[in-house]
């Protein structure tokens, strides 16, 4: 039973890493801009042959 | 300057209609004929941008979406020359030093995908940009450029350039910069919230299971102890503070019991922990200001590109021309001082009160008094600030500084003066404070029913019930409920500024109309023509004068006579005030300003008039039918009474208020204010900003939500104006939603109290109660909004 208290222990100090993530995401502002990212993604480097299909 | 542009959402790029648009920015090409590529355009400023952007391997831009660009048509460029003053720049941009330059940019144009990657491609443009981001949902560009390349400038003038202008205005110079830096403290409030309820509900894992082990039981406890401080005293700040600025100015609000509830969770938690006589409420504790703090969250998703807040700073430029010495340089606004002669050219804006000096003034005030038609003014009348100059140059010694004169004046009201917590829900307040004289009441009655046989127990009991009975799902309910309403508004394009709005909505009795703008469509007049028929070529030769002037009514007249070629004009005379004149297809053509409307003589002959009529909105008789009953209306106009005869078929003709300035609105709404009734205010301009303000509701209408709105509460999109109604009856359903969320909060409180007097409440069933029901209350109001718009959108 004492394996759980031992496991216990150690993902708390892997959720204080996720934590430590958590605050450097905030810090270098990627929850400032939750929208453009995703559009922005989805730009290609080169300029498109074919247009798009007409909606 | 902001400057209005008609089409910034492309039309619908159906197959057909592709070839009669135009590429760039798929307006209506008319009969206008400028090919390049075999694409088709509107007019030269796109055709522009289009080879500006082929030219730069930039033309993946129409590749992204159709028919991105933005149209340039009646777009004037402007001089940006007042970026050259230092003093400006340096208000204006974020961080400099010798290489490189920060700015960030407002710019309202942006819509699409496209727009972004434009905008980010800029260096393609032009090497002196080194760097740029878009931000799409607060429309702001961040660019960093090279000193030694650029100027700020010459950036500005890129942007104009490619259909981009940046909105700079008086309000960008008083801004302070440490506004500009981005607050984050709330998410990090949040994710040490959610950090600290998960591990404390892992920790707390023996205790639910009973696998008790005294030792790590006990250090299991200061664990959690150590992790729920940063808890208690980081993400549940506010809540706490709130509570004490409550408590200091003797007002319960809904912080007071959240806060008592906190406290008594931590402090006896903290107590067991320590004696070694239980595991505490830690778990509770981390998972109510979790709750609390996504309740926040989610309340606050609001929208980034709309301002609530802005004032006549924010319409106003930033510079205008004056001449000084007989140069001409520019100054900025709150460097004008009276006894300047300001230059002022064609659409530019009057700064402030002044003299006319010289040259031909035609000001169009409709956005600040609510009249029509644009005023002619002779040399030596008075001016009044923030009118628009639509002839030509003029010059103005002003009489007023800008914050002095009779329009900015209105902002020095005790209206303006007033500040709201956008967060503190009144509704909430109320129902906290009962909540909170019940509660103290069961609490201490529980105390001393049980001081004289335990002690123990009656402390125990005691803190029990403060701890159960706090308020969370009361607390949750507003913020879902509402937060997820004003979600489905701004689907609707009906945008609230924050949930308060609507507790304010569902309280109104008393609805006031602004005309021009507001009921009327602004940017419509319908224009007759009645005389003598006319024949094809004569429409031909009318429609080719009227394309070569900007006047408004010579834009109407070109819009009515739609489908006629155009043939060459000769001898083309515009007289400002008076009218136009021309020879085309043979025919000598006058069309002059006339008392009943504007005439028209062809070869000399009196042919007919074209006479203007304000067209109102679709939809305004049902909604005023619909309000009737229910609602006191009025109609105060800036205008003069000359459409009162129409409008008294829907308002009673002593509630139509004409020839209102707009101190005299403000007015009108404090009195019935007096009177105990709660006002909604429908308004567009400038003139209203006062009566917005001074309503317990203001909504502006706006044609396009991206312009100049005044402050307000909430902005509809003009399409939606018929459905206002339907958007009040949703508002109030909402508010009846929450009442019966604090009906089912009221019986979870009563099961749990019922455990908590008898000193029964343990850790387990506190844990499982408290988040059962904020569970059932998000729920609850989450889909009972969702509920209410899918059945309001039926009807």
């Amino acid at each position: 039973m004492k394996i759980i208290f031992l496991l216990i222990i150690v993902s708390l100090f892997i959720a204080l890493g996720f934590l430590a993530a958590f605050f450097w995401a905030v810090k270098s502002g990627q929850y400032d801009d939750e929208y453009t990212p995703s559009v922005r993604m989805l730009f290609d480097d080169k300029p498109m042959e074919t247009p798009e299909k007409k909606k | 300057m902001p400057i209005a542009l008609g089409n910034q959402v492309p039309n619908d790029t159906s197959e057909n209609k592709l070839q009669n648009t135009c590429c760039h920015c798929g307006e209506d090409i008319g009969g206008v004929q400028i090919f390049i590529d075999k694409k088709a355009f509107c007019c030269q400023g796109c055709k522009m941008v289009y080879e500006i952007l082929n030219a730069n391997d930039l033309a993946n831009y129409y590749q992204i979406e159709q028919q991105a660009g933005i149209s340039l048509k009646g777009l004037k460029r402007e001089r940006y020359t007042w970026l050259e003053d230092e003093e400006i720049v340096s208000k204006l941009i974020d961080f400099q030093d010798d290489k490189i330059t920060k700015v960030t940019f407002l710019l309202p144009q942006i819509h699409c995908a496209s727009c972004i990657w434009l905008l980010e491609n800029l260096y393609k443009l032009n090497d002196g940009i080194l760097h740029s981001k878009v931000n799409f949902l607060k429309k702001e560009a961040y660019l960093t450029f090279d000193n030694q390349k650029v100027n700020l400038r010459k950036t500005v003038e890129l942007l104009a350039l490619i259909g981009y202008p940046p909105s700079i205005n008086l309000n960008n110079l008083e801004e302070s910069q440490k506004a500009k830096a981005t607050d984050r403290t709330f998410q990090y409030q949040l994710g040490i919230a959610g950090f600290a309820f998960g591990n404390i509900m892992l920790l707390s894992f023996p205790e639910y299971l009973g696998l008790a082990d005294v030792v790590f039981q006990k250090w299991f406890g200061y664990l959690n102890l150590l992790i729920a401080l940063p808890v208690l005293l980081y993400s549940g700040r506010d809540y706490l503070q709130s509570a004490w600025y409550g408590l200091r100015q003797s007002d319960l609000n809904i912080d007071v019991p959240i806060s008592l509830g906190i406290l008594t969770l931590f402090g006896r938690s903290a107590f067991e922990v320590l004696t070694h006589t239980g595991a505490g409420y830690f778990d509770s504790l981390a998972g109510l200001i979790f709750f609390l703090l996504i309740g926040k969250w989610f309340q606050q998703q609001t929208y980034h590109r709309l301002s609530f807040e802005r004032d006549y700073k924010s319409y106003f430029p930033i510079a205008a021309a004056v001449k000084r010495n007989g140069i001409e340089q520019s100054v900025t606004l709150n460097n004008l001082n009276i006894g300047d002669t300001v230059i002022i050219r064609h659409k530019e804006l009057i700064p402030a009160d002044g003299i006319l000096l010289r040259g031909n003034a035609r000001i169009d005030y409709s956005f600040v008094t609510g009249e029509s038609d644009p005023v002619r003014k002779t040399i030596g009348d008075k001016i009044f600030a923030g009118g628009r100059q639509v002839a030509n140059v003029i010059e103005v010694t002003l009489t007023k500084k800008v914050s002095q004169s009779y329009l900015t004046q209105l902002w020095n009201e005790d209206a303006f003066q007033k500040e709201d917590s956008p967060n503190a829900s009144r509704l909430a307040n109320k129902v906290g404070k009962r909540f909170t004289y019940f509660i103290l009441f069961i609490a201490f009655a529980t105390l001393f029913y049980w001081l004289p046989h335990d002690t123990g127990l009656a402390v125990n009991a005691f803190t029990a019930v403060l701890i159960i009975a706090c308020p969370c799902a009361v607390a949750l309910s507003i913020p879902f409920t509402f937060g997820n309403a004003i979600r489905l508004l701004a689907k609707q394009n009906f945008y609230l500024k924050n949930t308060q709005v609507i507790e304010n909505l569902s309280k109104v009795d008393t609805i006031i109309f602004d005309k021009t703008g507001t009921i009327t469509d602004a940017s419509k007049t319908d224009i007759h023509y009645q005389g003598e028929a006319l024949s094809d070529a004569e429409k031909v030769a009318i429609r080719s004068l009227v394309q070569q002037s900007a006047h408004p009514v010579s834009r109407q007249i070109d819009a009515y006579f739609g489908k006629y070629d155009i043939v060459e004009v000769v001898d083309f005379e515009e007289i400002t005030g008076q009218g136009i004149r021309g020879f085309a297809k043979g025919f000598f053509i006058q069309i002059e300003r006339h008392k009943t409307g504007t005439s028209l003589q062809i070869n000399g002959n009196q042919k007919g008039v074209f006479t203007l009529q304000n067209s109102y909105r679709t939809g305004l008789s049902e909604l005023i039918s619909s309000w009737r009953d229910h609602y006191q209306l009025y109609l105060l106009s800036g205008d003069n009474d000359r459409e009162r005869a129409h409008l008294e078929s829907d308002f009673e003709a002593s509630n139509l208020h004409f020839q209102q300035s707009p101190k005299d609105k403000l007015e009108f709404i404090q009195q019935l204010q007096a009177q105990g009734k709660n006002v909604l205010m429908l308004g567009d301009g400038l003139n209203d900003a006062g009566a917005l303000r001074q309503s317990d509701v203001g909504i502006v209408i706006a044609e396009n939500t991206n312009n100049f709105t005044p402050a307000c509460d909430a902005v509809v999109d003009a399409k939606q104006f018929a459905q206002l109604n339907k958007f009040i009856a949703f508002a109030k359903g909402n508010v009846k939603l929450v009442y019966f969320a604090y009906l089912l909060a009221f019986i979870y409180n009563i099961i749990g109290l019922s455990f908590a007097v008898q000193g029964l409440l343990s850790p387990v069933i506190a844990a499982i109660l408290m988040p059962l029901s904020s569970v059932t209350i998000v729920a609850f109001g989450v889909l009972g909004s969702g509920w209410l718009g899918v059945r309001g959108n039926k009807k």
